[in-house]
């Protein structure tokens, strides 16, 4: 069954991203007693942005494990948990900490399957929160999805809405491979944070997949394709409503997986608009907005009857500072007057 | 001790050394007079373990099945000790198609899911999987446990001092071993080590540390012996660090300029020097010796003929594998 379906059910309930998240890994941890989820802060705390709420209670400390700060080692078990048949769910905070462990996430999570010549799988799922937009700095703001899309050997997935969260965790647990899962703070639906309406949607209440590797039109339209993910999906989605009333009908790809990249999903919406956006809250440059210039580039340039734009973070560390911060994020501003520039 | 386990630990010393002398001929064979690292029947780095035999030989004597081992950049004693399929381990040093990686590891990054063996070329980082194997051993209710090896440079690494708290914090059934060779490639130990024994940092953990003198293939086995069986019994992890030698270069073709202690490393050849042990101890003679090494090498000849024999990857699958 497909999400599209049981969305277009009146009666479904509603969710916050974070719960349908839960909801996904509360569903797999009962159905398969390997897997487990460890991080700092996931038991009693429920995970500083609610991504485990609740899991301890149900599972009890022998599924549901705080760790020390001590990512290169707790990862690295979850890599070797792994390697011996047992399913984890990992948490890594902020991904912007990602620098103390990478060794174990590319030279080690991510390159096992390969060296041993498909002999080793490692089907764990490394969950982070993403994405800036409240004031936290530098550390603690980043996207950096295209960093871990850039290195082989692991499924990079970001989900935008509470459905799809849930079904890319089920299906991120249940593939044999390394899944990088990146949710951006701002579509959690955390009460603490700017609310966002699109936060709280209908999901289903069984266990299902949103397949990896395949990206979701959300709103058709003939003029611009706005190709997003994770938050920026929200603001594009605002923009496309805005500007349908001057007449400019934006097609919204919500591309949910980097790795594998849905290229077919991109390239048959460009082929119909002939115009390409990339909005990206990651820095702009040598990242996922070039690689989808490059894509459409390297099929056929003639595809595109406007030059390609992108709104992304310009190649500087995230300000602090709420001016500062908001003029480098990618703005309902910015992709809006990028749309303009398109079309005009 | 008896009769059995030292005639064991003589054995599988030799079979060791055996098969990196016959890597060292066939590595070196086809690289001259020009010397091209990436030239030749093996290509690449290529890190040899002659002198470090006895931490193979005495830890994995003490394994059972179902038991696991992690290795180092140095990988290929703790391999053949651990009952690794020598064909397997010589035809991925080969970069076969018949290798434990296809081809796709190489001698640094090896693989074998059946013995739980696995290697990493990143100084410590070897350590933290292998909390991993021992927290699923723990979780499946087996009695496994899982040695992870690593140099005695890499107890300078945060991955070590992670890896120790969180084993100890959880009574994971893991022994931690130092290799301590002496040298971390050129620098030697008194040049980047704060203190004289890495054991003693086992005090930090609050786990037991003992370091072991005289890379002495019998003392290793009594402490890995104890260290094993602790692990086994749920009692959590040790530390052990065994000062052993390194014969040979950091890797092949390193000209060793900057050691002056060659001829001591030399004259403390642990093989030798285990051979007349148990000659004056009565335990062997001249032809059983003797048989045992033609015994060696006639199995890890053939496993370099299996080896260089075995096809090598189809380049057209160079993508494979990234993906299960």
């Amino acid at each position: 069954m497909t999400v599209t379906e049981k969305e277009a059910s009146p009666a479904i309930r509603r969710l916050t991203t974070s719960k349908a998240m839960v909801e996904g890994i509360a569903q797999e941890m009962e159905r398969d007693p390997s897997v487990f989820v460890l991080g700092e802060d996931v038991g009693a705390y429920g995970g500083i942005f609610s991504s485990t709420t609740g899991l301890l209670e149900r599972f009890g400390p022998s599924r549901v494990m705080d760790t020390p700060i001590s990512e290169t080692a707790f990862i690295g078990l979850a890599t070797g948990a792994a390697t011996e048949g047992m399913r984890p769910i990992v948490e890594l905070m902020f991904v912007d900490f990602f620098g103390v462990a990478m060794d174990q996430i590319y030279n080690h999570m991510a390159k096992i399957h390969f060296e041993s010549g498909g002999n080793v799988k490692v089907p764990l799922v490394l969950m982070t929160a993403v994405g800036g937009g409240y004031s936290d700095g530098a550390q603690h703001s980043q996207c950096l999805w295209g960093t871990f899309a850039h290195l082989p050997g692991m499924k990079v997935v970001v989900p935008s809405s509470p459905a799809d969260a849930k079904g890319l965790m089920i299906a991120a647990i249940r593939d044999d491979n390394p899944v990088v899962y990146m949710f951006h703070k701002g579509i959690m639906g955390l009460p603490w944070m700017a609310p966002n309406p699109r936060a709280l949607a209908p999901v289903p209440e069984e266990a299902y997949e949103v397949p990896i590797g395949s990206a979701a039109v959300v709103r058709q339209g003939n003029d611009v394709t706005i190709a997003t993910l994770s938050l920026s999906v929200h603001h594009s989605l605002d923009v496309a409503e805005e500007l349908s009333a001057e007449g400019i009908e934006c097609e919204v790809i919500d591309l949910r997986t980097l790795v594998p990249l849905d290229r077919a999903t991109i390239l048959s919406s460009v082929a119909k608009t002939g115009r390409l956006l990339v909005v990206d809250e990651d820095y702009q440059s040598f990242g996922l907005s070039g690689e989808l210039a490059a894509i459409v580039t390297e099929t056929d340039p003639r595809l595109l009857k406007a030059p390609f734009l992108r709104v992304a973070v310009p190649d500087v560390p995230i300000p602090y500072s709420r001016p500062l911060e908001y003029a480098v994020l990618p703005t309902k501003t910015r992709i809006a007057a990028a749309v303009r520039k398109l079309v005009g | 001790m008896d009769q059995k386990i030292k005639i064991e630990l003589y054995r599988t010393m030799v079979l060791i050394r055996s098969f990196e002398e016959a890597i060292l001929r066939d590595y070196h064979a086809d690289k001259k007079p020009a010397w091209d690292i990436g030239a030749g029947l093996i290509p690449g780095e290529m890190h040899l373990s002659a002198g470090q035999e006895p931490v193979a030989a005495g830890i994995c004597a003490n394994l059972s099945s179902g038991d696991g081992i992690t290795a180092t950049h140095r990988p290929h004693h703790l391999a053949i000790a651990h009952g690794v399929s020598l064909k397997a381990l010589a035809a991925e040093i080969f970069g076969r198609e018949t290798g434990l990686g296809k081809g796709r590891g190489g001698h640094m990054h090896l693989f074998d899911p059946a013995s739980h063996f696995s290697c990493s070329g990143i100084i410590a980082e070897g350590y933290p999987p292998a909390l991993g194997q021992a927290f699923a051993f723990k979780w499946k209710k087996t009695p496994n446990v899982i040695v992870a090896v690593t140099g005695e440079g890499a107890a300078n690494q945060g991955a070590f001092h992670e890896s120790l708290n969180l084993a100890a914090l959880w009574k994971l059934p893991v022994v931690f071993v130092v290799e301590d060779n002496d040298w971390a490639i050129s620098v030697p130990r008194q040049a980047s080590t704060a203190i004289a024994s890495n054991a003693e940092r086992a005090a930090a953990y609050g786990i037991p540390g003992e370091r072991i003198e005289d890379n002495n293939v019998e003392a290793i086995w009594r402490s890995a012996k104890t260290a094993i069986d602790r692990a086994r019994s749920g009692e959590g992890p040790s530390l052990l660090e065994i000062h052993t030698v390194r014969l040979w270069g950091h890797f092949e073709g390193d000209a060793q300029a900057y050691r002056d202690d060659l001829d001591a490393a030399r004259a403390h050849d642990p093989l030798p020097a285990y051979e007349a042990q148990l000659i004056g101890e009565g335990f062997l003679d001249a032809a059983q010796a003797e048989a045992i090494k033609e015994e060696s090498a006639a199995e890890v000849e053939a496993a370099l003929s299996f080896a260089k024999a075995s096809p090598l990857p189809d380049a057209a699958d160079a993508l494979r594998y990234v993906f299960a």
